[in-house]
């Protein structure tokens, strides 16, 4: 900037949106301007695996794996794929990792962005609505395998509720009741969902059914890391409630961890869940 | 048209800045005070909308008396702006500096510039740093004029007669009780009477660095205030004790998210 003075365009009075400010102001940052040559994209850049979100009582939590995978390499073991996209609400994040991330930040910055010019925060369908809108402006690049597949959860403090909603390459969104997976493992963490989700889960128990989940996930998915035990590298998980989101420290997580590996020794594939209906023979 | 009169450029300056002066004078003051772990905002506003303090960045917050259209302009956009380097670089490239040079620059040209009204506002742009030492103030006047304050500054309204109160009261590494007690009864003094400023009728903010939060900007409700400023007698000369460690836990309303107690 050459003009120390603020732009005109930033005096006018207008939008409350980051992303459509920036799209007149300097749209080259917008991850949705960039045009690519045709072809198929998608083994160029690292993608994200799984991620899982639950509801419990009194809140919501957002859980994901470590791995990012390139084809058949394992680009990084320590990648973060859930943030927090405000006091309220956080994302994870699979499919092509960089855009993805590019895609939360841009986001992130949505928000605080209408919370800072309007003075009061995004109601939480508003804010998925954002974030959908977001997404569809990914759709070209989608079609060339660079997808963009978050997960969305938050405390929504109206309804005074965990919620969770999931996207679609096309900006689709759709409200997920309970539990839910995205991502390659997907199939096999939300398979164990089924089996060990309960609606009245404390949060504690909700962060080891998490774990247990992506454990099966890395179990049957090769692009879903599992508990890296020699370097301590563990999922990340975020928990939100009426007092706001924070990620779980890492000890805590480590420990929970740990408890599911024990179990696993014994039963490598997990905790059984009871046969009921069985009278129904 | 006849051709104008020749006006001298001092008598233009001078005219433009009588203009400004003025209409800053007319509203209410707004006091920043540091204390141990930030900058509090003090200002009587009996509004709940219509804000004087506001965040722009994690650690920068605005504060600005004289007229509101034209300073929430200068907020909105020193928002874009942090929000725009913050995004294309890095949160830690967002500076206080950075934009009080931008407000400076803008203000300074439109001040000069023959065809715009000078704006009728003062800012405070303030921003924390790791340590109270490494807290900054900045003031910045109609014409563009940047003054870089410490331990506290007052603008608008009476801005002497509640300037002179803090000088006298004002102390070192004080708590946030203690320093919201001393910016809210310099608030309610004058020359005449020392009034007390009911809760509903103030609007307080910190930025505060002890918030886990990565944004430290947080306002103080009225019930919270409330509790913190505990019983006021009319001459509110000594700022209320220190309430301990019983904190508030956090707005009643649950509109904000608590504030961090001051370490004691």
């Amino acid at each position: 900037m050459t003009d120390p003075r603020l732009p005109a365009a930033y005096l006018q009075p207008g939008t409350t949106s980051f992303a459509d400010f920036l799209a007149a102001q300097a749209p080259e940052l917008l991850p949705e301007r960039r045009a690519l040559p045709a072809g198929q994209a998608g083994d160029l850049a690292p993608h994200g695996t799984t991620i899982v979100g639950m509801t419990f009582p009194g809140g919501v939590l957002l859980a994901g794996d470590r791995r990012a995978t390139m084809g058949n390499l394992i680009a990084s073991r320590d990648i973060e794929k859930v943030f927090s996209t405000d006091e309220y609400s956080a994302a994870g994040i699979a499919g092509t990792a960089g855009l993805a991330i590019e895609l939360v930040r841009l986001f992130q910055t949505e928000l605080e962005h209408y919370e800072k010019i309007e003075g009061t925060t995004l109601s939480f369908d508003g804010k998925a609505n954002r974030l959908s809108a977001l997404i569809r402006g990914n759709l070209g690049m989608a079609m060339q395998g660079l997808a963009v597949a978050p997960l969305f959860a938050g405390y929504d403090l109206d309804a005074g509720a965990g919620r969770i909603f999931s996207y679609d390459v096309t900006g689709g969104r759709y409200e997920e009741t309970g539990f839910h997976a995205v991502g390659s493992g997907s199939l096999f963490a939300r398979g164990a969902l089924k089996k060990l989700y309960r609606s009245d889960l404390s949060q504690d128990e909700a962060v080891t059914v998490a774990l247990q989940a992506l454990y099966d996930a890395a179990d049957d998915d090769s692009a879903t890391g599992g508990p890296d035990v020699a370097r301590r590298i563990f999922p990340i998980i975020h928990v939100i409630t009426a007092e706001g989101g924070a990620r779980l420290d890492s000890e805590v997580v480590a420990d929970a961890a740990d408890r599911v590996i024990a179990g696993r020794m014994g039963r490598p594939d997990g905790p059984q869940a009871p046969i009921t209906g069985g009278d129904a023979r | 048209m006849s051709a104008p009169f020749y006006v001298s450029p001092e008598q233009l300056m001078k005219d433009r800045a009588d203009f400004a002066r003025k209409g800053i004078a007319r509203g209410r003051s707004v006091v920043a005070v540091q204390y141990a772990d930030g900058v509090l905002f003090a200002s009587e506003n009996p509004s709940q909308a219509l804000h004087k303090v506001s965040e722009i960045y994690d650690r920068i917050a605005f504060a600005a008396v004289g007229r509101y259209n034209e300073f929430e302009n200068l907020r909105i956009a020193g928002v874009r702006l942090a929000d725009m380097r913050g995004y294309s670089y890095d949160r830690r490239d967002v500076t206080g500096r950075g934009l009080a040079n931008a407000y400076a620059q803008t203000l300074g040209t439109i001040f000069s510039s023959g065809g715009e009204k000078p704006y009728e506002v003062e800012l405070f742009v303030a921003e924390i740093g790791a340590t109270s030492p490494d807290d900054q103030i900045y003031r910045l006047t109609y014409d563009g004029q940047v003054a870089d304050e410490h331990r506290f500054a007052v603008m608008g309204g009476a801005a002497e007669v509640v300037t002179a109160y803090l000088t006298e009261h004002y102390s070192d590494g004080m708590s946030l009780e203690q320093a919201l007690g001393t910016a809210v009864a310099a608030l309610g003094h004058s020359e005449s009477e020392d009034r007390v400023i009911p809760a509903d009728d103030l609007e307080v903010a910190v930025l505060d660095r002890t918030r886990t939060q990565q944004r430290k900007f947080s306002r103080l409700r009225p019930a919270v205030l409330e509790q913190m400023l505990g019983e006021r007698s009319a001459p509110a000369a000594a700022a209320p004790g220190p309430e301990g460690g019983s904190a508030p836990a956090g707005g009643a309303d649950g509109g904000d998210p608590p504030v961090a107690p001051p370490i004691s």
